[in-house]
């Protein structure tokens, strides 16, 4: 399999995003097991004196693409810019994060290319010769394995949270090209024409390293603060079962399970949730789960790693208590 | 307003998934199939545009005879026709050959507003939308929780929260746009409805009507190769924290995840 990696950086406000270097870093790893080269490309606007960090991370070689319409992330305009740099190859592996954007972009790049495309995966492994690349289906009820028969590319969106991030080597260099690209305002027929700011300070579900969840145990919305206060003091994010969202306690973005986030964080505390098999889906991977609850037959104790059997309402007030002598 | 949804069936999210003995596939015996939850939200909003802008909302499925239940769902909530595409040599197909029938049915079709769910919760590759947008052309906008046609009809603005904010997109139309949850409260089927559907038409066509190839879907067609299929991997088994009091739980809870988890 003669072909490079290409890795797709993401950028936001012009500072590169953590999942990044999380992609930079797995498509190193997978660079050196097939004895080729890794490339990295960025799109933005003003980038090009920050892409020489993705060197220190692995890339052989960095691609910038620069335009003002590359500020922010539209759909039209980074397929058609990406398509075009990657038309100087033929075949290869393009790696991008599982973000919101690189889901998106994913998509439209692989009907754009007709290649095949690995969504949200959690392991990517080289099996004689070939890539080969591991994700959740039915929301982390069953794992796929899969190859890509068809050759040409092979697109792949990497769950964040999940790829170890490179040591930095502050030694690495590489070169860094302008691409050769062109964008017509015709094709652009998506702006981006306001951004609304979520709670300040708020930590997206996806990226948390750590979160505290509350279900149907909560009782209600004003109970949430105990969650808060906690989450707060570990700096964690705040997410919740469907029930709690269904009832209208949360807003839906907060949401974890099938129909709702799938998370992956260091930390999840789950307080007054049963473990509905669509929630257990959507934080199963999970490093550490602590289940706080005071139904001892609750299903979430069967996949916590520690399980404190009481009522929530004493436990986590205490809890923020310990933590706060420990820190 | 011409407005087309694109449905799929899948299994209820409160169904147990256990891998087949091939270790390809899934067991399908005991399965409860739904119209996909993300689709739902679609077929709302299609129906909440047409009692605005008035026009026909027709939805769309791939797949074998029993996602003719889907199409009947979304026609007694109040869509006004169906097709379904059902052919032998759809059996196993991937996305981009599932996007490429749709939009071969789209295409003959007059719309302004293509919907889609944002994912399936059967598959969660969420490329369908993406890529019949792409096979006809036109813009897409994913993850929609807001959608505002504006009022010339030419554009709609779409409300699409990404990590930490909400960016509002304006789009021209014809566009496709992928539903998540928080979109709207989709109603349900009331008696009658389900009985006004029963007369609406459904049609049902296959590849070659749509003239494409049998070669251009099924497994042969992939371009993921399915290698095997496995139960989510086993976690060990965790431990349940004595103690006298919910402080004295809460205490030891603390020490662990600070000095064996080394998480706080």
């Amino acid at each position: 399999m003669a072909q490079g990696v290409w890795t797709i950086a993401e950028q936001r406000d012009g500072e590169f995003r953590k999942i990044t270097f999380e992609v930079v870093s797995e498509g190193r790893r997978l660079a050196d097991a097939l004895g080729v080269e890794l490339t990295a490309i960025v799109l933005g606007a003003g980038m090009k004196d920050k892409a020489a960090v993705l060197a220190q991370y692995g890339a052989d070689r960095v691609i910038v693409a620069d335009d003002p319409r590359l500020e922010t992330y539209t759909t039209d305009a980074y397929t058609s810019v990406l398509s075009q740099i990657l038309s100087a190859a033929e075949q290869g592996v393009v790696l991008m994060g599982a973000s919101v954007q690189g889901k998106d972009l994913a998509g439209r790049l692989s009907a754009r290319l007709e290649a095949g495309m690995a969504q949200d995966c959690t392991a990517f492994s080289i099996e004689d010769g070939e890539f080969v690349a591991v994700r959740p289906i039915y929301a982390g009820k069953a794992y796929v394995k899969l190859g890509f028969p068809a050759g040409g590319f092979r697109i792949a969106t990497a769950r964040p949270n999940v790829m170890s991030i490179a040591e930095l080597d502050a030694g690495r260099s590489c070169e860094v090209v302008d691409a050769e690209f062109k964008l017509d305002d015709a094709e652009l027929k998506t702006r981006v024409v306001e951004v609304l700011a979520d709670e300040s300070g708020k930590i997206d579900l996806t990226e948390a390293d750590k979160i505290v969840s509350g279900g149907r145990g909560m009782k209600g919305p004003e109970n949430y603060a105990i969650l808060e206060e906690l989450a707060a003091l570990i700096g964690a994010a705040v997410g919740a079962s469907r029930s709690a969202v269904d009832a209208g306690w949360r807003p839906h973005a907060d949401q974890v399970g099938q129909t709702g986030k799938v998370v992956s964080p260091n930390l999840y505390i789950a307080c007054g949730i049963s473990g509905a098999i669509q929630h257990l889906a959507g934080m199963g991977t999970s490093k550490y789960i602590v289940a706080i609850n005071k139904d001892p037959d609750a299903p979430i104790f069967q996949r916590a790693d520690y399980g404190v059997v009481a009522d929530l309402f004493d436990v986590v007030p205490a809890l923020t208590e310990e933590v706060k002598k420990i820190l | 307003m011409n407005i087309i949804v694109c449905l799929k069936q899948v299994p209820d999210t409160e169904s147990r998934i256990k891998v087949a003995a091939d270790k390809k596939s899934i067991v399908t015996d005991d399965l409860k199939w739904v119209m996909n939850p993300y689709d739902e939200f679609g077929v709302e909003e299609a129906l909440r545009l047409k009692e605005k802008f008035g026009g026909e909302v027709t939805v769309v499925g791939v797949g074998p005879k029993r996602v003719t239940e889907a199409i009947r769902t979304a026609l007694a909530m109040g869509a006004d026709k169906g097709i379904l595409v059902n052919d032998e040599a759809i059996a196993g197909s991937d996305s981009l050959a599932v996007a490429r029938i749709l939009a071969s049915v789209i295409k003959n079709l007059d719309f302004d507003l293509i919907f889609t769910g944002q994912r399936g919760v059967d598959d969660d590759l969420g490329v369908v939308g993406a890529a019949v947008a792409e096979f006809l052309g036109i813009p897409q906008v994913s993850l929609a929780v807001k959608v505002e046609v504006v009022e010339d009809a030419k554009s709609v603005r779409v409300h699409r929260p990404v990590e930490g904010c909400t960016l509002v997109l304006e789009a021209e139309l014809p566009a496709l746009i992928t539903a998540q949850k928080g979109l709207n409260e989709p109603r349900y089927a009331s008696l009658p409805g389900i009985m006004k559907a029963k007369k609406k038409p459904l049609e049902e066509k296959n590849l070659a009507d749509l003239g494409l190839d049998a070669e251009t879907a099924g497994e042969g067609a992939r371009k993921l190769k399915v290698l095997e299929l496995t139960p989510p991997p086993e976690r060990a088994p965790g431990r349940i924290i004595e103690g006298e009091s919910a402080r004295e739980k809460a205490a030891e809870l603390a020490r662990l995840l600070h000095e064996e988890a080394k998480v706080i």
